[in-house]
């Protein structure tokens, strides 16, 4: 068989893939291995493939994706530590035609905003919240966070998470799903090309969704934090398959009914 | 044709934030202001004039939604009282930090704490020198009748936009609960989708191809391009400072000694004179409407024509730190204040003047 050169194979109708537009030309400020990278992409690529960049406005919270404003190519609000479900439910409220959605991760979620979150979910507003778990504060340099795992090292709790001194981590996912106002409620990861996809699937439906009316959407992303951790990236996401998901297990946790 | 109503000073406010073509409120109850959510919910101002009204979850989550709603380019307001401003600082802080326009109201009640439910004038210093953290003002406006209540929600909305700025009604439980007849401003119908893109280009409406996209946020980590942005704001506030003064003066012509009082003080003030006049004591009433800025230049012009000043605060003293800065200190300025509620009456303000000022 014939051997195909670069010049061969790299040609337009060849082309399988490509870095979506939506994504600012820029260095992302976040660690290699980290998770966040992917799912910005996964937002941009379906704000585009929806073709509703002029549509959609964004909002960034407090924590390592304080500045995804700088990445996505989208207008964007910065929010206050755990605020971002007040400000969409001000925007989409403002402005019902447009998708409207927060990104946040535990902290700012699952502690210091969690009024904020349960009473959006609630209210059934309808936007989608974008909620990445990592199990630790990463940009104030790992301490422990609302979703640390019983026993798990962090630096405000370097002897290990002791849940008689600490409390229990918070399945606010579980939590949410309970509530009347939220339509779609899911958890998954991106640490495989396969579990990349039904994150992007995940987040069409979720924003297909909001813009019908039909009340929160709420996707958890378990992720890595591998500065946090104090693993490599492929150390992490092994230590993250055999430890996060059997307490955080990924899948469907409640979908629209018919 | 002028419409006339009787109204307590907190429906006011609601009114005539649907007149101003408000776009969102969002709010929480506590007293004594909870009439401006309960109002504006019987009004229901969704099915006429399309404006938004929110009862959130705290007033944390209040602020926010503001903050929200004011980056879409949308004239939104909150209010509350004392103890509920104290949680919104965070979100007004953020929102001096973003530039945003909106407008808060604060029905002064007594603290510090949950302290009561009466009027005060405590939160003077929170409203004027800060409250939140970092380096911001708010333009402060002081109603002292129903009538201003109405009136300074539109001047308070153009204000904010004018300068990309929080503007704060500092009112308190007199003004916001007392009944006075208001003349209500005319409807302005909310600004449509094109005025908004005109008005504030700068807002989070959606990025079409025709521009970059629209970033609101009060962070900087390069600390040239913060220390830019805090000295943009302080310019901002020094022409706040030369264009947006606004003060009552009564009186003050022939004045020997003058009280100096803002809000529902000014009006006890105000029958304080006409009892010190009757006894033969030239005296007249300086009334700040705008506590942010400050009228520093009229005092001090004042300062140099009478033989003292009795500011009157239902506070420890806190307004009459600028009127001494106001004066340079050049006559003597007392203070007097009752508290807990304890609303002073006019014969003690006089009395306090007689032995204070002019026997002392």
């Amino acid at each position: 068989m014939e051997t195909l050169s670069k010049e061969q194979i790299i040609k337009p109708e060849n082309l399988v893939y490509k870095r979506t537009n939506l994504l600012v030309d820029t260095a992302l400020s976040y660690c290699p291995g980290c998770g966040h990278g992917v799912v910005h992409r996964m937002l941009m690529e379906v704000v585009e493939e929806m073709g509703i960049q002029s549509e959609t406005i964004g909002i960034a919270p407090v924590g390592c994706s304080v500045l995804a404003y700088d990445f996505l190519d989208i207008d964007m609000q910065q929010a206050a530590h755990g605020r971002a479900p007040a400000l969409a439910t001000a925007i989409k409220r403002l402005m019902p035609e447009k998708y409207v959605f927060t990104y946040q991760g535990d902290g700012d979620l699952a502690a210091i905003g969690t009024a904020e979150t349960i009473h959006a979910c609630n209210r059934g507003e309808n936007f989608v919240i974008i909620f990445i778990n990592n199990g630790i504060y990463g940009m104030t340099g790992g301490q422990m966070a609302p979703t640390t795992l019983p026993n798990m090292k962090a630096s405000t709790c370097p002897y290990g998470r002791d849940t008689q001194i600490m409390g229990n981590p918070l399945k606010i996912t579980e939590i949410v799903a309970t509530l009347p106002g939220t339509c779609f409620v899911t958890r998954h990861s991106v640490h495989t090309p396969a579990n990349v996809r039904k994150v992007k699937r995940a987040i069409r439906k979720a924003f297909e969704l909001s813009y019908a009316k039909k009340g929160l959407s709420f996707i958890e992303v378990v992720s890595n934090c591998n500065s946090g951790w104090k693993m490599t990236p492929v150390q992490a996401n092994k230590w993250m398959e055999e430890n996060m998901f059997p307490f955080y297990p990924l899948g469907d946790i409640k979908v629209p009914t018919e | 044709m002028k419409e006339l109503r009787l109204m307590k000073g907190n429906e006011a406010i609601a009114e005539a934030a649907i007149r101003a073509g408000a776009d969102g409120y969002f709010g929480y109850p506590i007293t004594p202001q909870s009439e401006i959510l309960e109002y504006l919910m019987a009004q229901k101002p969704y099915e006429t004039t399309g404006m938004v009204v929110l009862q959130a979850e705290s007033e944390v989550a209040a602020i926010n939604m503001v903050y929200g709603g004011a980056s879409c380019g949308k004239k939104c307001m909150t209010t509350s009282s004392s103890p509920g401003i104290s949680l919104k600082m965070e979100g007004i802080s953020y929102i001096a930090g973003a530039e945003l326009p909106c407008l808060i109201v604060n029905v002064v009640r007594g603290g510090p704490g949950l302290g009561t439910i009466q009027p005060s004038q405590g939160d003077y210093f929170q409203a004027t020198k800060g409250g939140g953290h970092g380096d911001y003002r708010l333009l402060v406006l002081a109603p002292a009748s129903v009538q201003e209540m109405s009136d300074f929600v539109s001047l308070g909305f153009d204000l904010a936009f004018k300068y990309r700025n929080p503007v704060m009604i500092l009112s308190d439980g007199v003004i916001g609960q007392m009944m006075e007849k208001v003349e209500l401003q005319e409807t302005k119908p909310r600004w449509t989708k094109e005025e908004i893109l005109k008005m504030s280009p700068w807002a989070t409406t959606g990025k079409t191809p025709d521009r970059e996209r629209n970033i609101i946020t009060s962070l900087d980590l390069d600390p040239s391009k913060q220390e830019k942005h805090v000295l943009s704001l302080e310019r901002k506030y020094k022409a706040m400072e030369e264009n947006e003064v606004r003060y009552e003066k009564i009186n003050c012509d022939d004045a020997e000694y003058l009280f100096v009082a803002f809000g529902s003080s000014s009006r006890i003030c105000q029958k304080a004179m006409d009892i010190a006049r009757e006894k033969g004591i030239k005296v007249g009433l300086f009334r700040p409407i705008t506590l942010f800025p400050f009228p520093k230049k009229p005092l001090k012009e004042l300062g140099g024509q009478v033989k003292g000043m009795l500011t009157v605060e239902m506070n420890l003293g806190q307004m009459v730190e600028d009127v001494r800065l106001a004066v340079e200190c050049k006559i003597p300025v007392e203070h007097y204040g009752r508290h807990g509620g304890i609303i002073p009456t006019p014969e003690e303000v006089v009395k306090v003047l007689e032995t204070k000022l002019i026997g002392g």
